[in-house]
């Protein structure tokens, strides 16, 4: 049941991302994108990870894909010119993406003895697992992380009023 | 073992359909007690000729949506104009599927009250609800038309920004219960009637009406109808809809209202338990006592289906900056005060 699952969530997760590429309409491509996002929630899920799945599908396919299809609505971006591409994409970009694609393949399958392993469905992180490690043992991350964001909020701000005065 | 689980799918299968069907029910309903009372509240009879007291109104009105044409301008985007009032509706529908109507009443170990009971129940109505809004998103661009495209950039705005402070204000809730499963957010106030509810027991009211005034927003109802205000938009994101596609978007409006209301119900009033607590005595037989937590939580829904109604009745329309000035710096902020204020007090006592 749980595989079938996964097969499934995968399968789509991976149709999306493709069709993201391909599509040549930016709506299309960000609901694609908002597919990706739930199916990924789907999975996590299926890990066990309930509350990363809820604010996986609440924080990315809920708010920050609206806000993108927000703003491709707002400037009312047309559909993309069909390029040949550009020749370095050709020569780098494609063996550079196989090259990452393959040293991860690797570093994974070599350490996945070291990093354990979980299987579908096996167990349950609640909430309160989550928030314990997250200000027990991570305490100090989390912090730190809430304060950089605050930062870039700040930033945003200080950018955006610029203009004003 | 087989025939357990079969019986458990059928069943499933069963209680999905019947909710299904009083959830729109209900939505037909709620439409005629809206035209009826806001037609006492502006001095007038409200729909009286379909059947005794226009009660067979809802189903003329169907007839009536599902005979129109269903045109489509020249020039919209097929695809997504197609899709956009399906996924309004079916992310309307979908989180009714997590709301416990009445205690757990087990026939042949399903329970009968409630479709799914998940840990995260809190959390998918909000997932379900964020997810919403594209149906709403989608109908304003691709009708291609600018009465749509405003309603539904002005809606979107709304809606994100209305589901910070809606979000935060459950946060008090939520550690008062230690869990985000709305079962057991009930359980901690039925204890003593009305005095252990949430709202008045719990000291959640800041959070209550926090709550109410975001839900309001969240449901483009009045006074934050912006993304449909008629004398500005024509009728915001579904100018360009009409038959069952316009009549699909009401659904979900309606449905979305009654989802709302229930989940206020769960949170600050206690759900399904008693005002009176364990002061009546337990009386009738045990059928009785399975109905009677559902006859409450449909009063205190049926409360707030008024208040909604009330509401708009009464209320005029907010302006766009006040809409955003209100919930930005209003609400968002005493939202994040009731959770620092609850979290210290919660502390305290233990």
């Amino acid at each position: 049941m749980h595989l079938v699952l996964f097969f499934i969530f995968g399968g789509l997760c991976v149709a999306g991302a493709l069709n993201l590429l391909l599509q040549r309409h930016p709506i299309n491509s960000a609901l694609s994108l908002i597919v990706v996002m739930t199916s990924l929630a789907v999975l996590y899920l299926l890990l066990g990870a309930e509350f990363l799945a809820a604010a996986q599908v609440i924080v990315y396919s809920g708010a920050i894909m609206v806000l993108f299809t927000f703003v491709i609505m707002l400037l009312n971006a047309g559909r993309e010119e069909k390029t040949h591409g550009s020749k370095a994409a050709y020569i780098v970009g494609f063996p550079g993406a196989a090259a990452i694609l393959g040293v991860l393949a690797y570093i994974f399958l070599k350490q996945s003895g070291n990093l354990g392993s979980a299987k579908l469905g096996e167990y349950l992180v609640t909430t309160s697992d989550l928030s314990r490690v997250l200000f027990r043992d991570l305490l100090l991350p989390f912090e730190v992380t809430s304060v950089l964001i605050l930062i870039a909020i700040l930033g945003a701000v200080a950018l955006a009023r610029k203009g004003h005065e | 073992m087989e025939s357990s689980i079969w019986i458990f799918l059928l069943l499933s299968v069963l209680k999905v359909a019947v909710v299904t069907v009083i959830l729109l029910t209900a939505v037909a309903y709620t439409v005629l007690l809206e035209r009826k009372v806001v037609g006492r509240i502006q001095n007038r009879w409200g729909p009286s000729r379909v059947g005794p007291f226009g009660l067979l109104q809802p189903l003329a009105d169907g007839i009536k949506l599902f005979l129109k044409e269903d045109l489509m301008p020249s020039n919209v985007y097929k695809p997504l104009y197609i899709a956009a009032p399906m996924i309004a509706l079916t992310c309307a529908l979908i989180s009714i599927g997590v709301v416990p109507f009445g205690k757990e009443v087990f026939v042949k170990g399903v329970d009968i009250f409630q479709i799914s009971d998940i840990n995260i129940g809190l959390l998918v109505i909000l997932g379900v609800t964020s997810v919403g809004v594209y149906g709403i998103a989608l109908s304003g661009w691709s009708s291609n038309s600018k009465y749509s495209l405003l309603g539904s950039l002005r809606s979107s705005a709304q809606l994100v920004s209305y589901e910070l402070a809606l979000g935060l204000s459950l946060v008090g809730v939520v550690l008062r219960a230690g869990s985000f499963r709305l079962r057991d957010i009930v359980d901690i106030q039925s204890t003593h009637g009305l005095l252990s509810w949430n709202v008045f027991g719990g000291l959640q009211f800041v959070a209550f009406f926090i709550y109410l005034t975001a839900a309001y927003a969240e449901t483009n109802r009045a006074p934050f109808d912006l993304p449909e205000a008629e004398s500005e938009l024509t009728a915001g994101y579904h100018t360009e809809y009409s038959s069952m596609k316009f009549a699909m978007f009401f659904m979900a409006e309606y449905a979305n209202m009654i989802t709302v209301s229930c989940v206020a119900t769960l949170l600050f009033l206690g759900g399904w338990s008693s005002p009176f607590g364990n002061l009546l005595p337990a009386w009738g037989g045990p059928v009785v006592q399975a109905l009677l937590p559902v006859f409450w939580f449909v009063v205190k829904v049926f409360f707030f289906l008024f208040l909604y109604i009330w509401v708009r009745g009464t209320l005029p329309r907010f302006r766009y900056d006040q809409l955003m000035g209100f919930g930005w710096k209003f609400l968002l902020p005493v939202a994040i005060l009731n959770i620092i204020a609850t979290s210290l007090w919660l502390a305290y006592r233990v």
